[in-house]
């Protein structure tokens, strides 16, 4: 469980995050959204330690980030895996490599149990066979996939996604989402996931903050967006004619003014 | 102010360094890769620098000592002497500043701007040491042996031109290296070649390391990188061969 009190952070004169908190919970899929320059990065930042809030805590499973001395908060980071916007894997290194690193830098495995372990996880992330191509030669897709491997190989507690679908084809969302969500279950870590993607919000969801300007203006489930009344939620979220339709057919859905059968092939809404 | 804030910020970094690697192994094979990236990585333009500018040194002294009460000998002492004191240490060390120092600006840039210096961070390493540290260390050993196999070739190729152009033959050349040699002149010119060491492999990477933006910005730092270097490199020459002359 991560939790935050008053979180502030500021960069000049532009106060970023103002007076934030939340709880993060253990086994979810713990998602932060809102609009461009909401502060959701600079949260996700602070929240890892890249950034220093001004003001305000952060407590790992009880302890306090914070205030911890930076020796303690190493051994803690290990304990954390993040999935970047871009991936960030190291342009030089094979997938394998890249997987590896971690392995490399923390355990004193000798080389065939860290493979054995590097094909586990890719084996997981259905990367079989990708084992010597470099960066360059994979797909976006599959670069997240190697992003969310390096990230799990050590078994995090703590799992961070910066824009996990940024990028992607909405297919390919689709499958890292529910990869994202079944490890989140599977290993039964603590995930962060700062995202844009209403397909995420809507499919796996489950504990959501809505920022707005540095604040949190809501929060809840994946449900409890349906029935939100929250006028500025519904705007981000719902902001096309398409996902307004989407939203309608969920609640009656929900309200039993329709069923799954009543619904014609191409989806479209029932006329009254 | 904002000189002072930099200045500030390189200081930092330079403490940031020493830390306990995480895993010895993994620092060692990165140090191992650096001394390869910048020693044998720069041993072809080493060589044809030193080569070339022992000739032309070679030839140009030639040609303004005119004088016949003058022995043949000298040319080579001259030339030996500009080699070790400032050809090979100096102008070395600056063509390194250009090829070192914008290849460690531009890595470090393009790993800060694409976010994997931050992946490194939270794996829980300390980037100063494992980024950082490698990079100086190996120019600090490579360096100073570039600048040695540059003395080396210098002197050499002012005696394949001395002899190719009938200025002196290689007997006379070689007398006049071993007169009036002080060796004096090579302990200067390895402080140099450490100093400059440091220069080329630690401001850059205080550009790559700190830069902001995309990749227009990663250009830009690596030009000044390679700027500032320079101009330190030639600041630091002088005030050496004011201190230690």
């Amino acid at each position: 469980m991560i939790e935050f009190k008053d979180l502030v952070k500021s960069f000049g004169d532009k106060t970023v995050l103002n007076g934030v908190s939340h709880v993060m919970e253990t086994g979810k899929t713990n998602l932060i959204i809102g609009t461009s320059g909401s502060g959701k990065t600079v949260l996700q930042k602070c929240l890892v330690g890249l950034l220093e809030p001004d003001s305000g805590q952060i407590f790992y499973d009880g302890k306090d980030f914070t205030h911890m001395e930076p020796e303690e908060r190493k051994l803690l980071r290990q304990q954390i895996g993040m999935l970047f916007q871009g991936s960030a894997l190291f342009d030089s290194l094979t997938v394998q490599e890249n997987v590896m690193f971690p392995l490399n830098m923390f355990t004193k495995d000798n080389f065939t149990k860290k493979l054995k372990r590097v094909n586990e996880v890719l084996e997981r992330v259905n990367l079989v066979g990708s084992n010597k191509k470099f960066p360059a030669e994979i797909s976006g897709g599959m670069k997240k996939r190697v992003g969310i491997a390096r990230a799990i190989v050590l078994n995090p507690k703590y799992l961070f996604c910066d824009e996990p679908n940024s990028g992607l084809d909405p297919l390919t969302s689709m499958v890292i989402d529910q990869l994202i969500s079944e490890l989140t279950k599977e290993y039964k870590i603590t995930t962060v996931i700062n995202t844009h993607d209403m397909n995420s919000v809507m499919e796996i969801g489950e504990n959501i903050l809505y920022m707005v300007n540095g604040k949190a203006e809501w929060t809840g489930t994946s449900e409890d967006i349906i029935f939100s009344k929250n006028k500025q939620l519904n705007e981000f979220i719902f902001a096309s004619q398409f996902l307004q339709d989407a939203k309608n057919m969920r609640m009656m859905q929900a309200t039993g003014e329709i069923s799954e059968s009543d619904l014609p092939d191409n989806g479209a809404l029932p006329e009254k | 102010m904002k000189f002072l804030k930099q200045f500030g910020t390189y200081i930092l970094l330079i403490k940031g360094m020493f830390a306990k690697p995480e895993n010895a192994k993994v620092y060692w094979k990165e140090f191992m890769h650096q001394c390869s990236d910048i020693g044998i990585g720069s041993l072809g333009i080493v060589t044809i620098i030193s080569i070339f500018m022992g000739a032309v040194s070679a030839v140009q002294t030639s040609y303004q000592l005119t004088s016949p009460l003058l022995s043949k000998t000298v040319i080579a002492q001259i030339v030996r002497d500009t080699v070790i004191l400032e050809f090979a240490p100096t102008l070395v060390c600056i063509v390194l500043a250009g090829v070192v120092g914008s290849k460690i600006a531009s890595e470090l840039g393009n790993m800060r701007v694409s976010e994997q210096i931050d992946a490194l961070e939270i794996m829980g390493i300390n980037t100063k040491t494992y980024l950082v540290l490698p990079k100086i260390i190996a120019a600090l050993i490579t360096i100073p042996l570039l600048i040695i196999i540059a003395m080396v070739l210098g002197i050499w190729g002012g005696r394949l031109a001395g002899s190719m152009a009938g200025i002196l033959s290689t007997d006379t050349y070689d007398r006049g290296l071993q007169e009036n040699f002080m060796p004096y002149n090579v302990t200067f010119a390895l402080i140099k070649a450490y100093t400059f060491a440091f220069i080329i492999s630690s401001v850059p990477a205080y550009f790559g390391y700190y830069v902001k933006g995309g990749s227009l910005e990663i250009g830009r730092s690596s030009t000044k990188a390679v700027v500032v270097s320079c101009i330190l490199i030639l600041l630091a020459d002088y005030v050496l061969a004011a201190i230690l002359l």
